[in-house]
């Protein structure tokens, strides 16, 4: 089983200080790709991959980082990581990259990598790091398929459109018209509507974790502490 | 090869001596003391930025080959789109001519002419062209066209019109573009060389006209381009 530190990793990274959710950052790849759910999937993956290494890579140098210079430094080894994936990518998974090329370049401008190795990676041990990237990623990529599901349903009235050419043809079931005949509603797939979905999206969020917090308060005061 | 062990051993102690001064360097208390010091910052951040120069240069090098090759496959592969298989049994990649093009293929100054040839007979030639005005930026075509001037097909490579909307120049999308197949400047006159709005043969999408307006405009330069070059490029 899962220790309390590392549950409550994954915790803070799929819900509670989810990269979107709760830290508001990545706002600028999220609403650039979200405009169909394989878009968004693609670009959550290729996310994952490298804040997982990043925070690795910056975890397990953290001793060598002084703190007057640890952005630059910061900066420099994302970038590189980006620029790795991108070039093996591309030589060796070409058909994927692309499809996701446009996205990993994209990246490089994704605060949320930052972020993580400023506020974690930096000062936690490499396994914690690790898990640490693996769970924001994750969360990332579940905010970039749920975003860009609800757009690509509003503007076009399908699902997981083209997840063949990003998977492979064995996923070709996942491409569902979910609104048959629909004339289609442009603003959702262009950037405003990436702004009003993810504000739905947030409130919901909120709404959600009022009721969730309201019901504890309950279930506590009907069930008291047991006496020491 | 046996060592002498008397010329390795002094070798052994001083690589052990090495290891271990890296170990105790390396130790987070004395390097929590390095840390503030100006000098080790300057060194760190040059590492940094050393390993990583090195790393992306390996990297650089060792897939450039790949990479030029998954690239020439793309391009046999949109070539082979635009040209039927039937017309050439030559390698179009290598039988390549480059034309001056600053006229008809705006933005570009050199056109790079793909030969298609059966038996030693030039039968089709392939380009790639730009319509440079699209509704949201440059769209990005290839076409191919037989020795006559008519074309073979036309492909978009790609393009950054609305989704929805102006995307229906992708085949992927709609029939559109397979609308230009055998149309040349022979069978159509100038003026019908342009979308039904504006008195031309060509359809234009539901609320979407300037994006089929200048895919039909920039073909219609490219077959001119051709035409400018007929003789010189048809002749075995």
């Amino acid at each position: 089983m899962l220790s309390d530190t590392y549950r409550k990793i994954a915790t803070d990274g799929l819900w509670n200080n989810n990269i979107v959710f709760g830290q508001n950052l990545a706002l600028c790849p999220l609403l650039a790709v979200t405009g169909t759910a394989t878009n968004g999937l693609g670009m959550g993956l290729a996310t994952l991959v490298v804040i997982t290494a990043s925070n690795g890579l910056i975890s397990f140098t953290r001793h060598l980082i002084p703190s007057e210079i640890r952005i630059p430094i910061f900066v420099l080894l994302i970038a590189a990581l980006v620029t790795l994936v991108d070039i093996l990518m591309n030589a060796w998974a070409h058909e994927l990259y692309k499809v996701l090329g446009l996205f990993i370049a994209l990246i490089v401008t994704n605060c949320a990598l930052l972020g993580r190795a400023e506020a974690f990676a930096s000062k936690q041990p490499v396994k914690a790091a690790l898990w640490d990237g693996l769970m924001m990623g994750l969360g990332f990529t579940l905010v970039l398929v749920v975003l860009g599901a609800a757009r690509e349903i509003s503007s076009a009235g399908t699902l997981f459109a083209n997840a063949s050419v990003l998977l492979g043809e064995s996923f070709k079931f996942l491409e569902i018209t979910v609104i048959p005949n629909y004339k289609g509603f442009l603003l959702m797939a262009l950037p405003p509507g990436g702004f009003i979905m993810l504000a739905f999206l947030i409130v919901g969020k909120r709404l959600l974790d009022q009721k969730l917090a309201e019901k504890k308060a309950a279930t506590d005061v009907l069930t008291p502490m047991p006496a020491e | 090869m046996k060592l002498d062990p008397t010329s390795t051993d002094p070798l052994k102690t001083q690589t052990l001596r090495y290891l271990d001064w890296l170990h105790r360097w390396l130790a987070p208390d004395n390097l929590a003391q390095l840390r503030s010091k100006l000098s080790f910052q300057t060194g760190i951040l040059a590492g940094f930025a050393l390993l990583a120069s090195i790393l992306l240069g390996i990297t650089n090098c060792s897939t450039e080959g790949a990479i030029q090759q998954r690239l020439a496959e793309d391009l046999q592969k949109s070539l082979a789109e635009v040209v039927p298989a039937e017309l050439h049994d030559n390698d179009m990649l290598q039988d390549t001519r480059t034309i001056p093009s600053t006229d008809y293929n705006i933005g570009t100054d050199e056109t790079i002419v793909y030969i298609a040839k059966k038996a030693g007979q030039v039968t089709a030639v392939c380009y790639k062209f730009t319509a440079p005005d699209g509704y949201s930026g440059a769209i990005n075509m290839i076409m191919g066209v037989d020795r006559n001037g008519n074309l073979l097909g036309v492909r978009v490579l790609s393009h950054k019109e609305t989704p929805g909307l102006g995307d229906k120049i992708e085949v992927a999308k709609s029939t559109w573009i397979l609308n230009f197949v055998g149309r040349s400047l022979d069978n159509l006159t100038p003026a019908q060389w342009a979308v039904k709005k504006d008195g031309g043969e060509f359809d234009q999408f539901a609320g979407a006209t300037i994006t089929p307006r200048k895919s039909v405009q920039a073909i219609y330069r490219s077959l001119q381009l051709f035409k400018a070059h007929q003789a010189e490029l048809v002749k075995p």
